[in-house]
Parts: C-alpha cells; sequence; structure tokens
C-alpha cells in the first residue's frame, strides 16, 4: 500500500495536466467547428482569433470546453480519445489487419530484438577485446563514442539508402540501426564491469597460476554481470528507438514508426498519440523481460 | 621426495627491488638476506614502508627483484608460483561474492584440475581445519570478517602447498577476534607443519606467533634485526605474560627504533 499511493499520484497528477492542458490546445479548432455549426463564439471573427492567446479564448468561450475533448482531430487528445483509439487498434482488430497496432507493434518488434540482440553481441565482443588488448582500447573506444555523436536521425536515412541500393530492405537495415544504438551501451557497461576485479583478485589468481582464460570465465566475466544487465536495460530501450526511428525514412507506412510517420501527415494526433503509448509500454515490457533474467542469472550464478 | 626439517625453504641473498616511479626510483628493498626453513613461522614486522609486503610478494613471484637471488623450494620464485608452491593470503578476505564458502574455496582447486569428488573432499577437510564446517553453503556477506578471513586461509590451504604466504591476515580485524585468530592459526600450523611467512604490523602478534621475527627499517627497505624466538611451540594466549614473552616483544622494539634513528 505505501508503494502504490505515491504511484498513484504521479499518476492521477499526470492525467490531470494533461486533461487541464487540452481545452487550450484545442480551443481554436473547436471554435471553428462550433461556429460552423451554428454556434455564438467570441470573437467571431477567424482571423481575430487566430492571434487570440489560447487562455483568453477558453475563458470567453468556457460552453466550448466539453467539445474540446470530443474533436475528431485534436491537436491534443484526451487521455481517454488515445486508451479508446488503443483499445479500437489492439483488442477490436484483427492482428493480420494493417490497422491493428499489434500487427505494426510486431514489425517494430522483430527489428528491434534482431538489432538488441546484434548490438549486444556486437557490444560484448568489443569489450572482451577492449580489455584484453591494450591496441584495440586505444583504438575502438573512441570510435565507439565518436559513434553516437552522431544524431541517429542524421545516419538512419543513410544506412536505409545504402543497404537499399544493394538489394537489403525490410527487417536488416532497422536492425542495422537498433544495434548501432544499443551496442554502446554494453561495450561501455561491459568494459566497465570486466575491469571490475580489482588488482588483488587478480593477484590472487596469480598465485594460483591460472591462465588467461580461467581468469575471463572465473572472475571477470561473473564480476560484469551486474553491469552487463544494467547496459542491457539502456540497450533494449535504445534499440527500440532505434527501430522506430529506422520506420520513418524507410517510406513504408508499416511498424509503430510508420504508424508516427503517417499520423503526422494526415494530421491523426491520437494514432501517433496511440503509437507512441504503445511503443512506451513495449519499451517497459523488455526493460522488465530483462530484469528478469537478471534476477535468474543472478540466482543461478549464486549455486556456482 | 619429502622435505626434511630444517632444510631451507626459501632462501634470498642480497635481494635488492628498486620501483621506478613518476618522479624519482622508490628503493623498496636493499641488501635482504634471509633462509627460511622448512617449517619456520616467520614473522615480517616494520613500519608501513619498510618493504615487508614487498618482500612477501618477491617470494610470491609477483614481484620480480632487480638484483640479488632468491629461491623458493630451491626453484626461482616465479617457477615456485609456476608450481603452486605457495598460498597467498591477502590482507582483505577477497571471497567472490557470488560464490558459496564452499565455492569459493573450490576457486583454486578448478583452475589447478582437481576432480569434483577431490574437490569436495579437500572442501570438506579444510573447512574443518578452520572450523568452519557448517558454514560452506553460506555467502560471504553472511560471515563476520574474521569469518570471512578465516575462509580466505581455507582456501589458500585448499591445495598442497608447503608454504603459507600470509599479508597482514588479520590487520582488519579487531583485537578480540585477532586473539582468536592468532590461537587457532598457531593450532593449524602445529598440525600442518607448513612453513609460514606472515606480515604484520603489531609487535605482540609478531612475538606470539613466530619461531623467527625479522624486523625492517624503511627508506630504503633493510633487515635491522632478526630475533629466533625461545619461546615454546605450545603457546597459550598467557604466555603474552611471562618474562621471556616481554624480553623478545622490548627487543623488536628496540629493533623498530634503532631503524628509525637513520632518518
Amino acid at each position: 500500500m505505501h508503494k502504490v499511493v505515491p504511484v498513484l499520484t504521479v499518476v492521477a497528477a499526470m492525467f490531470a495536466l494533461w486533461y487541464a492542458a487540452v481545452p487550450f490546445m484545442n480551443v481554436k479548432e473547436t471554435l471553428t467547428g462550433l461556429e460552423r455549426a451554428g454556434a455564438v463564439v467570441t470573437p467571431d471573427n477567424p482571423i481575430e482569433r487566430r492571434d487570440a492567446s489560447s487562455f483568453g479564448l477558453v475563458f470567453r468561450n468556457s460552453f466550448a470546453i466539453p467539445a474540446t475533448y470530443a474533436q475528431d482531430r485534436p491537436r491534443l487528445p484526451a487521455p481517454h480519445q488515445v486508451a479508446q483509439d488503443l483499445w479500437e487498434t489492439t483488442a477490436l482488430k484483427k492482428v493480420s489487419s494493417k490497422r491493428s497496432l499489434v500487427y505494426h507493434g510486431w514489425i517494430t518488434l522483430s527489428a528491434t530484438l534482431l538489432g538488441f540482440a546484434i548490438g549486444t553481441a556486437a557490444g560484448i565482443l568489443l569489450a572482451v577485446g577492449i580489455v584484453h588488448n591494450r591496441a584495440m582500447d586505444m583504438s575502438v573506444m573512441p570510435w565507439a563514442i565518436a559513434s553516437q555523436t552522431i544524431p541517429i536521425l542524421a545516419i538512419a536515412p543513410m544506412i536505409i539508402v545504402v543497404l537499399n541500393s544493394i538489394g537489403v530492405q525490410g527487417l536488416i537495415p532497422k536492425a542495422i540501426i537498433s544495434a548501432y544504438l544499443s551496442f554502446f551501451p554494453v561495450v561501455v557497461g561491459m568494459v566497465k564491469g570486466l575491469r571490475a576485479p580489482d588488482a588483488m583478485q587478480l593477484d590472487l589468481l596469480k598465485t594460483y597460476n591460472a591462465s588467461q582464460n580461467q581468469g575471463f570465465w572465473k572472475l571477470r566475466l561473473p564480476a560484469s554481470m551486474p553491469y552487463l544487465f544494467a547496459s542491457l536495460k539502456i540497450g533494449v530501450a535504445a534499440a527500440l528507438v532505434g527501430a522506430i526511428v529506422a520506420e520513418l525514412p524507410a517510406g513504408g507506412a508499416r511498424g509503430l514508426g510508420g504508424r508516427m510517420l503517417t499520423g503526422s501527415y494526415y494530421g491523426q494526433m491520437v494514432q501517433i498519440w496511440s503509437a507512441l503509448v504503445f511503443a512506451a509500454v513495449l519499451a517497459a515490457a523488455l526493460v522488465l523481460l530483462i530484469g528478469f533474467a537478471q534476477k535468474l542469472t543472478l540466482k543461478r550464478m549464486d549455486l556456482s | 621426495m619429502a622435505p626434511n626439517a630444517n632444510s631451507i625453504v626459501i632462501s634470498a641473498n642480497a635481494l635488492d627491488l628498486t620501483f621506478q616511479t613518476a618522479d624519482a626510483p622508490v628503493h623498496a628493498l636493499k641488501d635482504v638476506s634471509l633462509d627460511i626453513s622448512q617449517g619456520d613461522f616467520v614473522s615480517f614486522i616494520g613500519p608501513s614502508g619498510c618493504g615487508k609486503t614487498t618482500f612477501l610478494r618477491c617470494i610470491a613471484g609477483l614481484e620480480t627483484p632487480t638484483g640479488g637471488t632468491l629461491t623458493v623450494n630451491g626453484m626461482t620464485a616465479d617457477e615456485a608460483r609456476r608450481a603452486r608452491a605457495y598460498g597467498y593470503v591477502f590482507q582483505a578476505a577477497g571471497l567472490y561474492p557470488w560464490r558459496t564458502i564452499a565455492g569459493n574455496i573450490k576457486l583454486p582447486l578448478e583452475i589447478m584440475g582437481y576432480s569434483r569428488a577431490e574437490q569436495n573432499d579437500r572442501v570438506a577437510r579444510v573447512l574443518d581445519l578452520v572450523e568452519l564446517s557448517d558454514f560452506g553453503a553460506k555467502f560471504p556477506w553472511q560471515l563476520s570478517g574474521g569469518m570471512q578471513q578465516r575462509a580466505s586461509i581455507a582456501r589458500a590451504l585448499a591445495f598442497d602447498a608447503d608454504i603459507l604466504l600470509m599479508d597482514e591476515p588479520f590487520g582488519a580485524l579487531d583485537e578480540i577476534v585477532r586473539d582468536h585468530l592468532n590461537e587457532q592459526l598457531l593450532a593449524l600450523w602445529a598440525r600442518t607443519n607448513k612453513t609460514i611467512a606472515f606480515v604484520t604490523h603489531s609487535i605482540p602478534e609478531a612475538v606470539y606467533l613466530s619461531t623467527k621475527i625479522v624486523v625492517m627499517s624503511p627508506r630504503p627497505g633493510r633487515i635491522t634485526d632478526v630475533i629466533e624466538s625461545p619461546l615454546p611451540k605450545e603457546r597459550p594466549l598467557d604466555i603474552r605474560d611471562s618474562p621471556e614473552f616481554i624480553e623478545i616483544a622490548h627487543r623488536v622494539r628496540e629493533g623498530l627504533r634503532a631503524g628509525h634513528e637513520d632518518d
């Protein structure tokens, strides 16, 4: 109970803020619609209304407030409108329908998972190389850092176009962009983790005349696990962002990124918000899954 | 080949070690000569910077002397390390938090390739030696500091090394626990007949435990006195109130003071 109350308080505050913002965001379009339907609005001049502040318009036309929550194409949809759209596009549509968010979500998720797997594998391999090889330590890390300073929005279209020109399209280019974003936290976390054992623990292995291999499997790798899982949580969320961003220049209206893009083309803010909420829930689920895997792994390590 | 009594297992002759640091070379050991016989309990005592730990690390092959000769079991220190001639106990227990106590003791056995059955036998045996038989399945954080250090001693005893090198193993523990562990260590030494080299900065600890006390002084690190203890092998804790004990402690203190007068 002592946990539920603060969580609910924060959620309630967010919804209150959201509902409070809706009339101000939607008042201009609502008034235009109401005027067209014959209602008397102040001021009645559309040009004057365009230049007026939203605050003033809401207070002078308080009768219009309920209508701002029921717009067909609101600038800011109310939470219940998003919830209704989510319900209609997940539960009420067939999974194979192009209007189903589950369909689009799976397209994004498959690219995310493939990219995350590639990124994690690459990240771990790079970290192992960096820790064991001085030359790699000095050469790879600066490039890894530089790679993350390039905005993903700038590099994603290039990757898509280049790969498309050699005939690679669909899942793979998106997965590569996902991997591009998710390998970095894994490299950083894993390097830190593999270097976590202190000089004394390394000396101890030396007194046993342990090989470098044994040092890796018995000490460095288990010591790095908490770091790895912290990185994986960041990495999987980054992989999802990568997959969504990769869907924007892909042109097709497929995937959650595609839904957001078509939503913005046609002014369907509700559709954008639904895709956004769906992506957020997906990310949370992925992070939770990794947390679960972490618990399982650390528990199994205990039994060794 | 069984080691005969009084045969020399560790022999240092005119040992020198200079660390090259960024500003000036540090003369950590200068002209250190010492023989340690089979079954000896040798303590190294001195202020910090006197090279006592460095000397122990040289014996372990963890540091390489820049001059002089050093043999362990008739080999160079590095060969002896590769032959797993000694167990080393560090100042901190350094147990792996993700392994149980038994799992931690198995670590060197796994690395050295003992069979699963042999591993379990040895773990049970050394846990019994350090009186931790009921704690094999516990994790390090579930044990007190003194028990953790006992587990790390068990880990060093698990494989058949005749030499035990201990670097201030009880330095971080309180005096009551330390007394108890000193008593246990003597009993363990009597039972196993190991050769023990023990670094400490506590005079009572050095005198209580040792058959031979090596007093060292800093800048450069060197031996100022070697005291053969006349105390009997059987040593109850109250031996520390005997005149012989007080006399040796006095001589150690004098040796430490003499080392400082050179400054």
